[in-house]
């Protein structure tokens, strides 16, 4: 496009002592990030391992690292189908979250009356803890499927809710007031004014019902109990503990960790995407 | 037929576009914002609402502008009220932060179902009005405060309103800007030949932009005195430095004072 052209013009560097400082600390910060954290997983894992072998522990009782992670790639197939039957109903619980959270936080700012109706369910959901609710949920529930994904999405949905409906009441009031001047409908305050305003305040939301919807698809999961076809990585765990096989426990749990890091950084990276051109949160700040 | 036309046109510039009739507003039931507040405002006019904070300056343009219903009294649109026939500017720029300058400019079309193409050519025309086509794909927060208030005015000016309602527009901005959007200011009304009701609390602005001064008091809100500028446009630095201009200010302040007094 034709912006402004690049004013090309030799630079001359003036640096001050004060600048270089800054820069030399930005610096070391930047590399400190990743190293500081590097080197201490590795001191973990290095002591870890000497303690186990110092005081000559068992491994059905605290397995070395490097027996987890030998484990972790001999039990690959069965803990990778069991990982993504896990990933499959978080992702499907957080989805329905989104939707069911989103379309409930709209319609409560269409209408007072359904918030005021409806929205005392939504906080005895949240707050009545899901390991109470699941027994309930699958003696009702046939399919084991939809009880994991129907107790995940209870538990992940609230955070969407609430903050995108605090988010779609955010909206500037001067902004509000000169979509009134202008006469826009309903539908143009929400789809111009509200979503956009809201948009920041939904991904907040999102990160927190990613870990949420991981938790309680695994919740659900020991609850249910009874394996076969289809357990995901907590009855895994509750197998393994049967067989006092400690070190696929610990490879399991591994990779439920694992799984909840990776939500996290995927939904962090989604939301910086979206607000880097515009908003507070996602933006570099010179000093 | 052709002169009949032509001679309605030309009765029209001196005619009114707007009543404010014994206007009172009250909240809550006993705090009386506006009382008795009346003025027509005529084609063409620059009214200045100047007066003490409280005294109802931003009730009697949001009573205009539609946001607000008078507890008494009526506002009359002459020729009735059309869309697209009203611009706003508030104190704050009040863009919106994710989208573009010119997205931002669009808003009062798209409101109106017109697509950006098919409006692009105002869009850019105004935005080459107030100086800033250049940053048509820049989001705000990329702009100063003066070149984000210019983007608030060409989003106002976009569909060539007859009226434009403006609260404090530039009374964040520092002195240099404010003078340059004033002079600017005067330049776009001359051009697009708009009305403006502009609310300030400074004395020397409101000599200098408008025709007719309204001076409000508060407790309750209302008007104590209105005066004239006679001084053509367009204005400019010279006038800035007149000694009419400096009359014009005394008595205004003057008029200021008695507002201020009143209830002190
Ligand atoms: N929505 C409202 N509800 C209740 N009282 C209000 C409301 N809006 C304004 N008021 C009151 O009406 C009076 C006039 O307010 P207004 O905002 O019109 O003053 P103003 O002249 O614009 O002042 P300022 O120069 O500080 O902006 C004030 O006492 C204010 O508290
Ligand atoms: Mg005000």
């Amino acid at each position: 496009m034709t912006l402004a052209e690049p004013a090309e013009q030799a630079v001359t560097q003036i640096v001050d002592a004060e600048e270089l400082r800054r820069a030399r600390a930005r610096r070391r910060e930047k590399i400190g990030k990743w190293v500081l954290p590097t080197i201490v997983v590795i001191l973990t894992l290095y002591f870890w391992d000497r303690i186990c072998v110092w005081n000559e522990i068992p491994h059905y009782i605290l397995p070395r690292p490097g027996l987890v992670f030998q484990t972790l790639i001999n039990d690959w197939p069965i803990l990778f189908d069991a990982l993504l039957v896990t990933l499959q109903i978080t992702l499907m619980a957080l989805t329905v979250a989104v939707l069911g959270g989103v379309g409930l936080a709209v319609l409560f700012t269409q209408s007072k009356f359904i918030e005021m109706s409806f929205f005392p369910y939504a906080v005895i959901l949240q707050v009545t803890p899901i390991v109470s609710i699941a027994p309930l949920i699958f003696i009702y529930v046939d399919s084991k499927i939809a009880g994991l994904l129907l107790c995940a999405w209870i538990v992940a949905f609230f955070p969407i809710l609430s903050n995108t409906t605090l988010g779609l009441n955010s909206a500037d009031h001067n902004l509000r007031d000169l979509f009134k001047i202008y006469g826009a409908t309903r539908w143009q305050r929400l789809r111009f004014l509200q979503l956009p305003s809201a948009l920041p305040y939904f991904l907040g939301g999102l990160r927190i019902a990613g870990g949420l919807a991981l938790i309680g698809s695994v919740v659900a999961e020991y609850v249910a109990g009874t394996g076969g076809i289809g357990s995901g990585l907590a009855f895994t765990i509750l197998e393994a503990g049967y067989r006092l096989n400690i070190p696929r426990m610990f490879a399991a749990l591994f990779l439920i960790a694992a799984t909840g890091v990776a939500i996290f950084a995927g939904l962090s990276f989604l939301s910086h995407m979206l607000l880097r051109k515009w908003h507070e949160s996602a933006l570099k700040r010179e000093t | 037929m052709q002169q009949g036309a032509a001679a309605g046109v030309a009765a029209q510039t001196q005619s009114r576009i707007l009543s404010v009739a014994n206007v009172t507003k009250v909240f809550n039931g006993d705090l009386v914002a506006l009382s008795g507040m009346s003025l027509d405002v005529n084609r063409g006019d620059f009214v200045s609402l100047l007066g003490p904070s409280g005294c109802g300056k931003s009730t009697a343009l949001r009573l205009i502008s539609g946001l607000m219903h008078p507890t008494s009294g009526a506002i009359r649109w002459d020729g009735g009220k059309g869309q697209g026939d009203l611009g706003v500017v508030f104190q704050e720029p009040t863009l919106m932060p994710w989208a573009t300058v010119a997205q931002n400019v669009w808003l009062p079309f798209r409101l109106r179902g017109k697509t950006y193409n098919a409006v692009k050519d105002e869009v850019l025309e105004t935005l080459r009005l107030v100086g800033l086509e250049k940053f048509l794909n820049a989001y705000p927060r990329e702009l100063s405060g003066g070149m984000k208030m210019r983007v608030a005015i060409a989003r106002a000016l976009v569909t060539r309103p007859r009226l434009i309602l403006m609260d404090e527009p530039f009374a964040a901005l520092d002195e240099i800007t404010r003078h340059k959007l004033n002079n600017d200011l005067l330049d776009l009304k001359a051009k697009i030949g708009c009305t403006i009701i502009f609310v300030t609390h400074s004395v020397f602005e409101s000599v200098f932009l408008s025709n007719r001064i309204v001076v409000m008091a508060a407790r309750p809100g209302r008007v104590i005195h209105e005066l004239t500028v006679d001084q053509g446009y367009p204005r400019d630095e010279e006038y800035r430095t007149s000694p009419e201009y400096a009359a014009y200010c005394r008595s205004a302040s003057a008029a200021l004072h008695d507002a201020i007094g009143e209830h002190a």
